[in-house]
Parts: C-alpha cells; sequence; structure tokens
C-alpha cells in the first residue's frame, strides 16, 4: 500500500512543478583543417555519482577533492566519446581542466584537442556513451563549429553515434533565403505600406509652374527623397536592433508605427510636415526599422552569416518598396488631375488614419491590459 | 478594467528600467571557465556519503549490479529513486530509475511489474501516449492492479479524456481505500461541471478517512483547495490550502497551487516569503519572480530571477525538453511581455495537456497577442465540457467582447 501511494503522489507533482534538471554535458568541438579544439563541461554531480570524486564523503567537494581525481576524470569522459573522419579515428587528448557553472551547478570544464589523420575531414563521425549506463535520461549537447558554420546535434541512448557534414550551406543560398523574407514582410506588413503610400500621395501634386517646368522628373525626385530617407532611416535601427545593440519593448515600437501611419496621413489632409515630407520619413524610419528588427529576430539570425543575412533582409524589404512604388508612381501620375485622385487624398487619407487610429487604439490598450 | 494612467506610466517605466537592466546582465552574466584560487573552495555540494539514503541506495545498486536481472532488486531499486525524485524534485533520479530497468527496458511486453513503472517515467517526460500504451498492457495483463488503473486515470485526465478517466477511477474502489476513488473521480469531476457535488463528496470522504496516508491527505486536501478556488471561495481555499500546508510544507505541487492563489489576490510579499528558499525548482522560482515583479523596488532581484529562468529555460530547450512548456509560457508571457512567442508556447503546451492551468495560460496569451483564432479551441473545449472556474469565466467574458471588436475592426478594414 506504502509503494501504491508513492506512486500515486508522484502524478500530483509531475504535473507541474520541475525540478531542477536532468542530466545534460555540454562539448563543443571546433574543426580547424586536420585539427580538433574541444571543451566538454560534465556535471561533477554526474562524475561524483559515476567514479567518486568526494575524497572524504562529507558532501562538500573541494578544488582539492576534485584535482586529485583529474586523471581519473579524463580517462572516464575519454573512454566515452569517439571522433573520426573518413579516414580514421582522431585521438583526443585532454589539454587542462577548469570550472563553470551552468545553472543546475559546477561543472569539470574538460579541455582537449585532436588530430585527424590524413587530410581535413569533411564530415566528423562522433560516438557519444557518457552515463549511458547509470543515467540513460542524460544527454550530451554537441556545438560542432568549422568554417564559421555552427551545427548542433543532441546525443542520447537513442542517438549514441551521428555523422556530422562539415559543409557549410551556402552563403548566397541563405542570403537569397533572407531577401525573401524582408519581401514577405513589406507584402503582409500593411502598416509600413500604409505610412509609405500616405507620405508619397502628395508628391505628383506639384504647383502649377513647377509642373510645366519639370513634370514627372520633379515628381520622381520628390519621391526619391522620400524613399530614401525611409530607408536610411530604418536600416540604421534595424541594423542596431537586429545585433541587439539597441532594444525597444516591441508594444511600444508597434503603437509608434502605427501613430507614425495616423500623423502621414493626416499630413494630407492638414498640412503638418509641409515640405518637410522627407524629414518625416527619415524620423518615423527610425521607428519602422525597430519593427523590422524584431520579425527578424523572430526569424532568429545565423551568427555565422549574421551580416550577409541581415543585409538580405534589407535588401529584400527595399525590393519590396520599389515595387510598390514602381506601381503607384505611374498610376498616381496619370490619375493626379482627376476627381478620384482627389478623394485619395482627402477620404483615402482620412481613412488609412481611421484604420491606423484603430491599430494605435490595439496595441496601446493592450499595454493597459497586461499592466492590469 | 482601466487603470490609472500614473499607475500605468510608472508601471512601463519599470518594466524598460528592467529591461535594460537584463539586457546590460546578459551581456556580462557570460561565464568563463576558472581554475579555484583555493585549493580548500568548495565548488560543489553532494549527499553527504554517510547520510541514511545514500547508504541504502548504494548498498541496493551494488546488490543490483552484481545481479542485475534480479527484477524484484531492480524494481524495488527503482521504485526508491522514482520516490527520490519526488521528494527532492530532482528528475536526474528518474534517470537513475529508468537505469535500475535497463535490462527490460527496450523490450516490447517486459513484464508487468517493471511496464508500471516504465509507464510512471514516461508519462513524466510528458510521453504520454508510449505510458498509456504500457498501461493498457499492465491492466489487460492484471485487472486487479489498482496502481496502474489509478496511474491511466491520472494520465487520460491530463490529457483530457475525462469519461475514460472517470471509467478507471470507478474501477478503483474494488482494490483501494474510498478516499483514492473519490478523489481520483473528483479530479475529473471538478472540471466536466460537476464540481460542487464531487467537492462535497471528497470533503466528506476526507473527514470520514482517518488514518489515511499522509500523501493521500495531501492530495485530496489540495484538490478540495484548488476546488474551491475555482468556485471562487477564496476564505475556504485559504483555510484548506493552509491545512494542507501545516502537513507537507515541501510539497511543490501544493507549494505552486497556493503561490498561483495568492498570486491572483494580489498578495505578492506572501509568495516571496514563501518561496524564499524553494528556487531550485522552475515552476516555484518563475512564482517568486511573478511576486517580485507586482512589488515595487524589487527590480535588482527580479532581474536575477528572469535571468536564471531565461537560463534554464534555454538549458531544457536545448535538451528538446517539453515538459516546462506550461511554465516557459508564463514566463514569456508575463516576464518577457512576448505574447506572440507566449501563444506558440501555450498551443504546443495545449496539444499535450489539458488541465485548467493549460487553459488559462493559452487564453491569457491569445488575449495579450490579440490573436483570437489561438483562443478558440480552448474556449470551444471550456463550452463542451462545462469547465468551472472563475479566472477562466472571466477570460473567457473577455475574449468575447475582444472578438466582437475584432470583426467591427475587420469590417471598417474590409472597407477601404
Amino acid at each position: 500500500m506504502k509503494q501504491f501511494l508513492l506512486c500515486l503522489a508522484l502524478f500530483v507533482w509531475l504535473d507541474s512543478a520541475q525540478a531542477h534538471k536532468p542530466s545534460d554535458s555540454y562539448l563543443s568541438i571546433a574543426v580547424h583543417g586536420q585539427q580538433i579544439a574541444g571543451q566538454w563541461d560534465i556535471a561533477l554531480r554526474d562524475l561524483d555519482f559515476a567514479i567518486g570524486l568526494d575524497g572524504n564523503g562529507d558532501g562538500e567537494l573541494t578544488w582539492d577533492e576534485i584535482r586529485t581525481r583529474h586523471a581519473a576524470i579524463a580517462a572516464y569522459a575519454l573512454q566515452r566519446l569517439q571522433v573520426a573522419s573518413g579516414q580514421g579515428v582522431c585521438p583526443l587528448q585532454v589539454t587542462e581542466q577548469l570550472i563553470d557553472d551552468h545553472t543546475d551547478g559546477a561543472y569539470n570544464v574538460l579541455r582537449f584537442h585532436g588530430l585527424c589523420p590524413g587530410a581535413a575531414p569533411s564530415s566528423l563521425s562522433i560516438g557519444y556513451t557518457l552515463f549511458a549506463d547509470l543515467d540513460p535520461q542524460h544527454k550530451g549537447l554537441l556545438k560542432l563549429s568549422s568554417d564559421g558554420h555552427t551545427q548542433t546535434a543532441i546525443f542520447d541512448p537513442d542517438s549514441p553515434r551521428q555523422t556530422l557534414s562539415l559543409t557549410a550551406p551556402s552563403r548566397l543560398a541563405q542570403f537569397g533565403a533572407y531577401v525573401k523574407h524582408g519581401i514577405w514582410h513589406i507584402w503582409i506588413g500593411y502598416d509600413h505600406i500604409l505610412f509609405l503610400l500616405s507620405l508619397l500621395l502628395p508628391a505628383v501634386l506639384l504647383p502649377a509652374a513647377r509642373e510645366r517646368q519639370q513634370g514627372l522628373k520633379a515628381a520622381f525626385f520628390d519621391v526619391l527623397k522620400v524613399v530614401t530617407a525611409f530607408t536610411l532611416a530604418h536600416s540604421i535601427t534595424l541594423t542596431l536592433a537586429s545585433l541587439s545593440v539597441v532594444s525597444l519593448p516591441s508594444r511600444w515600437v508597434e503603437s509608434a508605427i502605427a501613430a507614425s501611419v495616423v500623423l502621414a496621413a493626416l499630413n494630407n489632409l492638414l498640412p503638418l510636415f509641409r515640405g518637410r515630407r522627407p524629414v518625416a520619413a527619415f524620423v518615423f524610419g527610425l521607428i519602422h526599422g525597430f519593427g523590422f528588427a524584431s520579425v527578424l529576430l523572430d526569424l532568429g539570425l545565423p551568427q555565422s552569416s549574421l551580416v550577409a543575412s541581415l543585409f538580405g533582409f534589407n535588401v529584400g524589404v527595399e525590393i519590396g518598396q520599389l515595387a510598390i512604388v514602381a506601381v503607384f508612381l505611374p498610376l498616381a501620375w496619370l490619375l493626379r488631375k482627376t476627381w478620384f485622385y482627389r478623394q485619395l487624398m482627402t477620404v483615402g487619407s482620412l481613412l488609412i488614419a481611421m484604420i491606423a487610429a484603430i491599430w494605435l487604439l490595439e496595441r496601446v490598450a493592450d499595454m493597459k491590459l497586461i499592466s492590469s | 478594467m482601466p487603470v490609472p494612467s500614473t499607475v500605468r506610466t510608472k508601471a512601463s517605466a519599470m518594466r524598460i528600467s528592467v529591461f535594460i537592466f537584463c539586457i546590460c546582465l546578459a551581456g556580462s552574466v557570460q561565464a568563463t571557465p576558472y581554475t579555484p584560487k583555493d585549493g580548500s573552495a568548495v565548488i560543489e555540494h553532494l549527499p553527504r556519503r554517510a547520510d541514511a539514503t545514500q547508504v541504502e541506495l548504494r548498498a541496493l545498486r551494488a546488490q543490483l549490479s552484481s545481479n542485475p536481472k534480479d527484477m524484484a532488486l531492480a524494481t524495488s531499486l527503482a521504485q526508491r529513486y522514482i520516490g527520490l525524485a519526488r521528494s527532492e524534485t530532482d528528475p536526474r533520479y528518474l534517470g537513475y530509475a529508468q537505469a535500475a530497468l535497463a535490462p527490460w527496458w527496450r523490450q516490447t511486453a517486459p513484464p508487468a511489474p517493471v511496464r508500471l513503472l516504465r509507464a510512471t517515467i514516461l508519462q513524466s517526460t510528458h510521453q504520454f501516449d508510449a505510458a498509456l500504451q504500457d498501461l493498457d498492457a499492465v491492466i489487460a495483463q492484471e485487472p486487479a492492479n489498482g496502481q496502474a488503473w489509478l496511474t491511466r486515470a491520472t494520465v487520460l485526465t491530463v490529457q483530457g479524456n475525462y469519461s475514460k478517466a472517470t471509467a478507471d477511477c470507478a474501477r478503483l474502489s474494488a482494490f483501494t481505500a474510498q478516499l483514492v476513488t473519490v478523489t481520483c473521480i473528483a479530479n475529473v469531476a471538478g472540471v466536466t461541471g460537476r464540481a460542487a457535488k464531487s467537492e462535497q463528496l471528497l470533503d466528506l470522504t476526507l473527514r470520514r478517512s482517518t488514518g489515511a496516508a499522509p500523501e493521500m491527505e495531501s492530495w485530496a486536501l489540495t484538490l478540495l483547495a484548488e476546488m474551491a478556488t475555482r468556485r471562487g471561495e477564496t476564505a475556504l481555499a485559504e483555510t484548506r490550502y493552509r491545512q494542507a500546508l501545516a502537513q507537507h510544507p515541501r510539497d511543490s505541487y501544493l507549494l505552486g497551487a497556493y503561490s498561483d492563489f495568492l498570486l491572483d489576490q494580489q498578495r505578492p510579499l506572501e509568495v516571496i516569503k514563501l518561496l524564499k528558499d524553494q528556487q531550485r525548482i522552475d515552476a516555484l522560482l518563475l512564482r517568486y519572480a511573478l511576486a517580485l515583479q507586482a512589488v515595487p523596488g524589487q527590480t535588482a532581484a527580479l532581474a536575477t530571477a528572469i535571468d536564471e529562468l531565461t537560463a534554464r529555460f534555454n538549458a531544457a530547450m536545448q535538451r528538446g525538453d517539453t515538459v516546462h512548456q506550461r511554465e516557459q509560457a508564463r514566463f514569456t508571457l508575463l516576464l518577457q511581455h512576448d505574447a506572440r512567442g507566449a501563444v506558440q508556447l501555450a498551443q504546443k503546451n495545449w496539444a499535450i495537456q489539458k488541465e485548467v492551468p493549460d487553459m488559462r495560460i493559452l487564453l491569457e496569451a491569445a488575449l495579450a497577442a490579440r490573436d483570437y483564432p489561438a483562443a478558440a479551441p480552448v474556449l470551444e473545449w471550456i463550452k463542451v465540457n462545462n469547465v468551472e472556474d472563475v479566472a477562466l469565466q472571466a477570460l473567457v467574458k473577455k475574449l468575447g467582447v475582444q472578438d466582437g471588436q475584432k470583426f467591427g475592426a475587420a469590417a471598417k478594414r474590409g472597407a477601404l
């Protein structure tokens, strides 16, 4: 009966509270040509359970007690890790042992190096059986880097041996993928499109004298100035935010973006910016950049090709933007003197302002909801 | 409920300063391996070798290693480790329990005693379907195995398979004390529209069951407190929580449930006091951090707690664990203020488990993210199963209002 209840009580606990942590080791391997450099963090508690570290058994594991067991630790661990290339086994040797802290306690840090036979390997086969007999829930978390490219793998008793290719995915393919993400985000980002269109609407409406002189050219340069200012600004903040140099709460950013759309649209009804629309595009562009960055952060930036991905995303955003402008400018130019275009300037802008105001309310109200 | 704007500004300002502080911390805390300067420096605390439990377990392990196929020995050692995992809230012991069962672990049909323990370990890592397969087999083989019926009932309840769970609970009455059966049934009835009656019955049964095992009593009492909470009977819930805590001050599930109750009652100071020494357990550290957030002047302590939780959830994700998704969703929503991320986590969690806190976090996240379609499955679930819970009902009401507004806004957008 006692046994019975023990199990029963277990359920009550398991449904919710999570304990300290299951056992993991953290293994990093870097490959440079034939050379292998590695670091392996193993919990002292697990090592003690396996081979005994606490010399006097008092429960307080001192640095001296660990140090005297360094040879035993190195031997025990390296027997349970095999690294091989296509040409054969890469023998490993421990170079130093240190201490580090992880979320569940102190770890023994083994630094090691190895040399693969023959040429620089194109793939590594790794066998991992640490603690497989003592704690089958133990996992080895591997981070393998070569040529600036990092990949991860998880070892456990179900997958104790894995072969990892060392050829990095092509930079070009990665760049291309982020260009696509950028275009897609502009395409589904109504707030960015409405902001830009609101600022561009007046571009084709020139004073009569100027239109006679320069015509489409003047309108084109006006559009160019606004778009360039917007691009420049959001590229700056997108870069800063993606690299975590600057960071703002997303709710503030989203609300400010909605506000910028309201202002840009209202400007067409009662001129707020007058001739300084490029300046407005720049100032608000800074905020929109933070919005783009949150998308990029959600996607995750691969550390190995950070700059290429960031640049690719930016290029994508520009392509999307230019596509919108390319459709807008000729249409607007043709329609500029019609009744329809005047309606677009007034009723259209008002509608945009109203929609953006609803967004603004929604986004701000959200904050209220969270704080209450 | 609108909040005075000054309060809101202050809260936001605090949040941004916390946010900036976190960024700084994340940059600086990056630990680097070191060589201790002093040979007598204590690097880690371990169980003492002379500790009675350790002596006993070591002896059992030694016996087993000389005869690893002794099933009676293996199951009793596994049982001891599972018990230790429970009392210490430490999942490493579950791995040791699994190791003891190694000769049978990969068999398709191990002997019933091993299979029952395998199910217990499997469900602890939320492999509910695999656990159920084992339990079905054990029950088919040993229809009088009360533990198997109870374990299966509990797994089915977590999965939201209420009718099958109730049927399993009913089967228990033939093999065990009435209190076990009634608690098992109340656990289901509480969320399927029969809360008041089953609460009365459970209360009565508990009063009559003098001399019940302490674990059983604690389970029944905690459930009674939760049932009172769900009906909005806060005074009664308070009394029951305190009574349960007096008997089991270290029960981490109970501590978590009571902390949630206190947080809902806007009593964060009591949570801080209650959980000050419980921070090794992630779920309790989460409640501690939530309490810190609700108290002014705790910016530094809060930042430390958030930092620690971030590291722990990252460590869990790195190993591919999904056991913490309920807690992680709460963390993401309430401490990281990332509503969209919280919705995703809460949805993944909902696909696996369907208890009241799982419903609540998904509704809260969906509401915060204004992602109303995400809330729909839970709203439907609550309606179909008649789930009674005052906190859930409040969320359902809010979502109903928001849903109407959303359609209004969509109509306007469509007008463009």
